[in-house]
């Protein structure tokens, strides 16, 4: 090797959470993670050698077999196998003679599928050597490999654009540019409040988390705040995994520094003199991007102590995820940047007394952290003029699948979702059905399209709002397909820990696969309905307690679609 | 005792210490709540989900995770818990190798009885049961066995060999559905660091950590393992005239149901064919058996005729504290020297 190990080693300090920071190193150099290099981490960061192969295994980045010079990464995620991303796999397969999670023997292309990149705004999509890319179904593969084109930032529309404004207007890293355009005012305004003023500020807005779950932002911060323990720290969750979710990925790669600000406020506010943003191994671009912005803020005085002379200190670091959907969940994300398998923690007691490293924490979504720092330049007043009493201020939708113009959309909450679609150029076809709040979900019919999109007003029809997902589902695509796609998902990402969502996400796929094939039986349904209902009731987490929400929805809604519908051709697992 | 804790437990009434689960109350009390990834020596995690029951009229929660408080009244079983627990159950034993009768695990094994409780209907197990080929059996460790096939990931293994040994031999491999239980690298128990100790496979709930020589016992015996000074208790298992098995006694503070591998599995000299059962003496450059009494005799005399400092005495770190102060209270006293040493010094 041309690099020894000991030198990669030599700028880690043997803490046990930068394991997985070294595994990415490793395998950045060697393109694979030896048992070699395994036995000398755990030597390093003093951990049975059991421990840090369990945590190469868990996550699906990492790989104990040499990877190809070019290592492609192709999107089966529910948009993408909505527009044919999977046929093209087949494609991929057959012209380099490997299935996916094989490495040709000229060691030159390795083939990975992944279950979602957070592209689906670009559907379908593919990673090639960390380079997002749309795939081009007419393209030969060769000639796709061959050049591949990177994709653009994304279609952003709506109004008004308080949280994107920035995004697509001003070059994503340069300081200066961010300056221009209203960038920390937010923050300078914190500093001259008191902690207390700020989340004050916060809770007045009404600003609630969102990730999906939408709790109220204000009041974590002052659960953090008022915990006794020190030191706190605050995380930025910027984990989104979930098919039909890339709003994240847009505010990242277009208005990074908007995050620094939201978290130099929550950090200010909470006080936290550290802060991670943790970040899905699927974003290799807006890493980058947030990388290069904490480097500029931190040159510019932003980041570090005595902050513009104010005698606040904080410094930020990105922590890159492995491709794991699980560490979404607050308390797998702080196991995973412990360097720990992303198993979640038993609740209570609660991140904010218990959290990362076992100290108070307070974890946002980056949308949200985003929106306090508007809030802080603007006022609670201001943001509240827009939305509605209970989902005061503005949301991010993510619109994808068979919309002409997918992409984000900032509006106020409350807009009924035809005018939603409208914004995004309408719908391609007669619509089937909506996904809305994400794989987690649950599906909405085409005579809903008049529902409001806040979360009062789809909670009072029975429909999660979640993080803004609404993916469009024409009559020209087979609903089984979209099932299926969301069952190998949640069968994917299924941490293993508590038993019904280990059993019940792979029983759910078995049983969806006997859908596709037009072989189920009544009793199958009934399993189904049951598994499904169990692992709702009884899972450790809220991913298994969701994992079949968007199934059984649709159950309720097209039983027909279940029950003996003969396999159609190219449909395949 | 902690403070005492009032609640009931299916109408009755129990008295519990502060900080204790709801899970290790009913067992202390005899009252069975299906669980598969909980042991009282071990943190609770909450992974199995088949201890749920409900408080506050309805809520259920899960016994191992949550603490006994007062007023409480906690039921059991429901149609709700039942339905839960059949489901998870269901989807269990139909990955899980059935061949009870040639099973290790015997008549110990917690699915089975969890099973049994609830019920479960074999024909509806059919249809779920995947059409997988069985993973091979690692036989490497000369004591035990691992079957894989009959695992059922309840991690019980593995934080025994984190909680209580600290050797952290065993670890969570994959993910999700493909998650199995295996040493670094995957590699036979043999080939790790694994010392043997059969701490995970006594823990075990089914048959997936086993014993080579697992024995229905006819009667068991307690005593004290005589392989070092730590003095741990166990019971030894009896079949006829041959002791067959050692398990080790939770109750003894000395060990707290822990043993080594040599106080567990390292039995096989007690009826071994070479063990000396008369002293020897030498006579004429050859062993030959003689009876106690000449032999102490011998030894007495011997000892009389080198008194003084020509004399040392090195004790055993087998035997036990009493043993070695007689011995230095001899070697002074009796022999009249200071030449008293210990090989644990060392």
């Amino acid at each position: 090797m041309e690099v020894e190990f000991d030198t990669l080693l030599s700028e880690f300090e043997g803490r046990q959470d930068e394991i997985i920071p070294i595994l990415h190193k490793a395998q950045g150099v060697y393109r694979h993670i030896s048992a070699d290099s395994m036995a000398k981490i755990a030597q390093f960061t003093h951990v049975p050698e059991s421990q840090v192969y369990g945590v190469a295994t868990f996550y699906s980045q990492f790989h104990l077999e040499p990877q190809g010079s070019q290592h492609i990464m192709v999107c089966r995620g529910s948009v993408c196998r909505m527009q044919g991303g999977n046929r093209y796999l087949e494609k991929l397969e057959a012209h380099l003679g490997i299935k996916a999670g094989e490495t040709t023997p000229d060691g030159r292309y390795s083939l990975e599928v992944v279950e979602c990149l957070g592209l689906c705004d670009q559907a379908p999509s593919a990673l090639v050597n960390g380079v997002p890319v749309r795939i081009d179904l007419d393209v030969h593969p060769q000639s796709w490999l061959e050049g591949p084109v990177e994709i653009p930032l994304g279609t952003l529309g709506g109004e008004p654009r308080w949280l994107t404004g920035r995004c697509g207007a001003i070059d994503p890293t340069d300081l200066q540019d961010f300056h221009n355009k209203d960038g920390f005012v937010g923050f300078r305004k914190t500093l001259e409040q008191s902690p207390a003023e700020v989340i004050a500020e916060i809770e007045r807005s009404g600003l609630s988390g969102r990730g999906g779950a939408a709790f109220p932002t204000g009041l974590k911060w002052r659960y953090t705040a008022g915990a006794p323990a020190n030191p706190k720290y605050i995380i930025c969750n910027a984990d989104e995994s979930e098919p039909g979710t890339f709003k994240d990925r847009v505010l990242i790669e277009g208005d990074p520094f908007s995050i620094i600000e939201g978290m130099l406020i929550a950090g200010y506010a909470i006080g936290a003199p550290q802060g991670y943003i943790y970040i899905r191994g699927e974003y290799p671009r807006p890493t980058t991007i947030l990388q290069q912005a904490i480097e500029a803020a931190y040159a510019a005085g932003y980041l570090g102590q005595d902050i513009l002379g104010r005698g606040f200190d904080f410094d930020l670091e990105i922590r890159s995820g492995a491709g794991a959907y699980i560490c979404g969940e607050e308390t797998a994300l702080f196991e995973s940047i412990e360097g720990q398998r992303g198993m979640p923690r038993s609740k209570p007691p609660f991140p904010t007394t218990n959290g990362l490293f076992d100290k108070p924490t307070m974890i946002n979504n980056v949308e949200t952290l985003c929106t306090a720092a508007w809030i802080m330049a603007h006022g609670a007043e201001a943001y509240r003029s827009v939305g509605t009493e209970n989902s005061p201020g503005t949301k991010l939708f993510c619109l994808s699948g068979d919309v002409q113009n997918p992409g984000v959309y900032e509006t106020p909450f409350g807009i009924p979702m035809q005018d939603l679609l409208a914004l995004a150029g309408g719908q391609r076809g007669e619509i089937q059905a909506i996904l809305l709040g994400g794989a987690a979900g649950a599906f909405a019919k085409p005579d809903q399209l008049d529902l409001p999109m806040s979360f009062e007003g789809l909670k009072q029809a029975g429909l999660p709002l979640g993080s803004g997902v609404v993916l469009v589902i024409n009559t020209e695509k087979d609903l089984r397909e979209i099932l299926l796609s969301l069952a190998l998902f949640f069968a994917h990402e299924s941490c293993g820990k508590c038993f019904p969502c280990r059993l019940g996400t792979r029983y759910q796929l078995q049983i969806i696969q006997k859908v596709l094939a037009g072989d189920s039986t009544p009793g199958d349904i009934d399993k189904l309905k049951e598994i499904g209902n169990t692992m709702m009731k009884a899972s450790f987490c809220g991913l298994g307690q969701t994992a079949a929400s968007a199934i059984l929805s649709a159950l309720k809604l097209w039983p027909e679609v279940f029950i003996g519908i003969p396999e159609r051709e190219g449909v395949s697992a | 005792m902690r403070k005492p804790v009032y609640f009931t437990i299916d109408g009755q009434e129990i008295c519990a210490e502060k900080g204790m689960n709801i899970l290790d109350a009913a067992q202390d009390n005899d009252i069975y709540i299906p669980h598969l990834c909980h042991h009282p020596d071990l943190k609770p995690v909450g992974a199995c989900r088949l201890c749920g029951v409900e408080i506050d009229g309805g809520r259920m929660v899960m016994s191992c995770m949550t603490p006994v408080q007062d007023g409480i009244q906690v039921i059991t079983d429901s149609p709700t818990i039942h339905q839960s627990r059949t489901a998870i159950m269901e989807m269990l034993v139909a990955t899980h190798h059935m061949d009870c009768l040639a099973c290790k695990a015997a008549t110990d094994c917690e699915l089975l009885k969890t099973a049994s409780y609830l019920g479960l209907d074999v024909e509806r197990l059919a249809d779920l049961r995947p059409a997988l080929p069985l993973r091979p059996v690692d036989r490497s460790n000369p004591f035990f066995n691992f079957d894989p096939n009959k695992c059922i990931v309840c991690g019980i293994c593995v934080r025994t060999c984190d909680e209580i040994v600290g050797l952290g031999a065993l670890g969570y491999i994959e993910r999700g559905y493909h998650t199995v239980i295996g040493t670094f690298d995957d590699k036979p128990f043999v080939d790790s660091i694994c010392e043997s100790c059969g701490e995970c496979v006594s823990r075990c709930p089914v048959g997936a950590l086993a014993p080579k020589r697992p024995e229905v016992v006819a009667r068991e015996v307690e005593t004290t393992c005589v392989y070092c000074g730590v003095g741990c208790g166990i019971y030894l298992g009896v079949k006829g005239d041959q002791i067959v098995s050692v398990r080790a006694d939770r109750e003894r503070p000395t060990n707290e149901g822990s043993l080594c591998v040599k106080g567990r599995y390292g039995f096989n000299f007690i009826n071994h064919r070479d063990r000396l059962t008369k002293p020897l003496i030498k006579k004429n450059g050859q062993f030959v058996e003689a009876e106690w009494d000449e032999a102490l005799e011998m030894v007495a005399s011997k000892f009389t005729e080198s008194k003084g400092d020509q004399f040392a005495a090195l004790a055993s770190a087998k035997c036990t504290n009493e043993d070695n102060y007689l011995i230095q209270k001899f070697t002074r006293a009796v022999m009249g020297t200071n030449n008293v040493d210990h090989c644990a010094r060392l």
